[in-house]
């Protein structure tokens, strides 16, 4: 398991002191104002599998993966934030041993994840990985 | 006014949903079944289960006899003619499946079938591909404001070259009745067949598809109280010989050789294979409950329901019903609030409601709406669910807001 980044760090900090849905249901809204959206929305960056759109680009700082995402749905710009806070700024080996579902897990979201959720999250996190792989 | 239901005690999920939180109002998806149905799955197997029309022992014997019950007392509530008019499939989708391939040999390039802007997949896909697959042209009949099909347009579309209509008898998303008797008018006057989607409609009160002026009429147990993996078409028996058969195998064969075979007359000649037994058994004991229950009441208190629901979806700022729905349910949108994100919070707070496009995606385009959130109300739902579904929306319309 690889250090945290700031950025992580402060996402476990706030989530694991949220106690219920309604706080935690604020804590992602507010999230959602600092996830790094997408410059612009291409047909090409859309990913498959989601109810509500989502858009992800990737670029490389050296041999560190950025990812930038965007949407409409609030909640879900929310969770990708705290998504983007745990994968960017990683080696294409720890984004490879990234096990997304324990991340959530550790912020109480894990239920996000599950198969009959609409927002495409899985989705979101097979096209990340994908894109560092390239 | 509070409105209990007084079926809800014979729904065992229902205490379920009630130690775990959680309030179901998503009923057009799928019905929760009366203990009526589990007993009578629960025999089935106890008894000893086998398969039918072939073996000669005892059990085999009572297999083919509860499954044939079933048959007939799915007739009854058609009043179909006999039982033979009754096909057993595995849902809505295999029956519009198997008529999108059973008349597949009856068009010609350049021949028209005409469906609704509101079809659901199920009604939808089947044609779409026949339609490729020979040269057909696949025309649309657009809605009124109200979410009911333009019966002006419908008059104009629906011509000479039209060789079948498929239309929902109630839409799924935006609770509407069509106007049956009108459009299978239009398609008989221009010697069309009729296929009438029952998937909701059936749910709603009794309905003889030959009063419906359908040749044929879809519905799929899991929506009407009985489990999945069972559904009924319905044929008029003329129209019913105008079908080839589409899958092949056991028990729908009278006699095979290696190079030919012949195949069995319907219902049979359209049951390949082993049928889904307990499940027809299951929807028997659906109906034999449904039909113990007084319809007058079963109507009155869904209605209710559905006005109480309205009412209360009016009074909220910024919510907006899609359609003038006219029984079952209620599709929403919120004013600049997205619909993954109200979903998100109704999830969290125990609501069973259904947010997305509701297997219809045309239709939202049509509609040009992202999607849509669905409360569908039951039998065996009550007062207490929409106070609960109302406190959630308001906690979280404030938190969205």
């Amino acid at each position: 398991m690889t250090a945290l980044t700031e950025e992580a760090q402060a996402a476990l900090d706030a989530f694991t002191t949220a106690n219920g849905w309604e706080a935690r249901s604020r804590l992602l809204l507010q999230w959602a104002t600092r996830l790094p959206d997408v410059e612009t929305r291409r047909d090409e960056d859309l990913v498959h599998g989601c109810e509500s759109q989502v858009w992800v680009t990737h670029q490389r700082d050296g041999n560190r993966n950025q990812f930038r995402a965007g949407s409409d749905s609030r909640i879900l710009r929310g969770l990708l934030a705290v998504l983007l806070a745990r994968a960017n700024g990683l080696t294409d080996e720890e984004l490879a041993d990234l096990n997304v579902h324990d991340w959530l897990h550790q912020l109480g979201l894990e239920r996000q994840l599950s198969a009959s959720r609409g927002n495409g999250l899985r989705a979101v996190v097979e096209r990340m990985k994908a894109l560092s792989a390239i | 006014m509070t409105l209990p239901s007084p079926w809800r005690a014979d729904f065992p999920a229902f205490a379920a949903f009630e130690n775990d939180g959680i309030t179901y109002l998503d009923t057009a998806a799928t019905a929760q079944k009366p203990q009526a149905v589990l007993d009578a799955l629960q025999a089935y197997y106890a008894q000893g289960a086998a398969n039918v029309h072939r073996a000669q022992h005892r059990p085999g014997e009572r297999a083919t006899q509860a499954f044939e019950t079933a048959r007939s007392k799915v007739a009854t509530w058609l009043g179909a003619g006999s039982a033979q008019e009754i096909v057993f499939t595995r849902g809505t989708t295999e029956a519009l499946n198997l008529l999108a391939y059973g008349l597949e040999a009856h068009f010609k390039p350049g021949d028209e079938i005409v469906i609704s802007a509101l079809e659901h997949h199920a009604n939808l896909l089947p044609w779409q591909q026949l339609a490729l697959r020979r040269g057909l042209k696949l025309v649309v009949l657009p809605l009124t404001p109200s979410g009911h099909v333009d019966l002006a347009i419908a008059a104009e579309r629906i011509g000479p070259r039209t060789r079948l209509l498929a239309i929902s008898q109630l839409s799924n998303v935006l609770g509407t009745w069509q106007p049956l008797a009108e459009l299978s008018q239009m398609a008989h006057d221009q010697g069309a067949w009729v296929v009438v989607d029952g998937a909701q409609g059936v749910v709603h009160g009794r309905h003889r598809p030959q009063d419906l002026g359908a040749d044929f009429y879809a519905f799929s147990g899991h929506k009407l109280y009985a489990p999945e993996a069972i559904g009924i078409l319905w044929g008029r028996p003329e129209a019913l010989t105008a079908l080839s058969p589409w899958q092949f195998g056991g028990e729908m064969v009278k006699a095979a050789d290696y190079h030919q075979s012949e195949f069995h007359a319907p219902p049979m000649g359209f049951e390949a294979g082993t049928p889904p037994v307990a499940a027809a058994i299951g929807l028997g004991a659906a109906l034999d409950w449904l039909s113990a229950q007084d319809e007058a009441s079963l109507f009155g208190h869904e209605q209710a329901l559905c006005i109480k629901l309205w009412a209360g979806l009016a009074a909220r700022e910024g919510v907006r019903v899609l359609g003038e729905p006219q029984i079952a349910l209620a599709s929403i949108v919120v004013n600049g609030v997205h619909v993954a994100d109200l979903s998100h919070m109704l999830g969290e707070q125990g609501i069973a409601v259904r947010a997305g496009n509701h297997c219809a995606m045309p239709l939202f385009k049509q509609l040009g709406e992202a999607g849509s959130l669905r409360i569908s109300l039951g039998i065996y739902s009550d007062s207490t669910d929409l106070e609960r579904f109302f406190m959630a929306l308001d906690n979280a319309l404030e938190l969205l807001r």
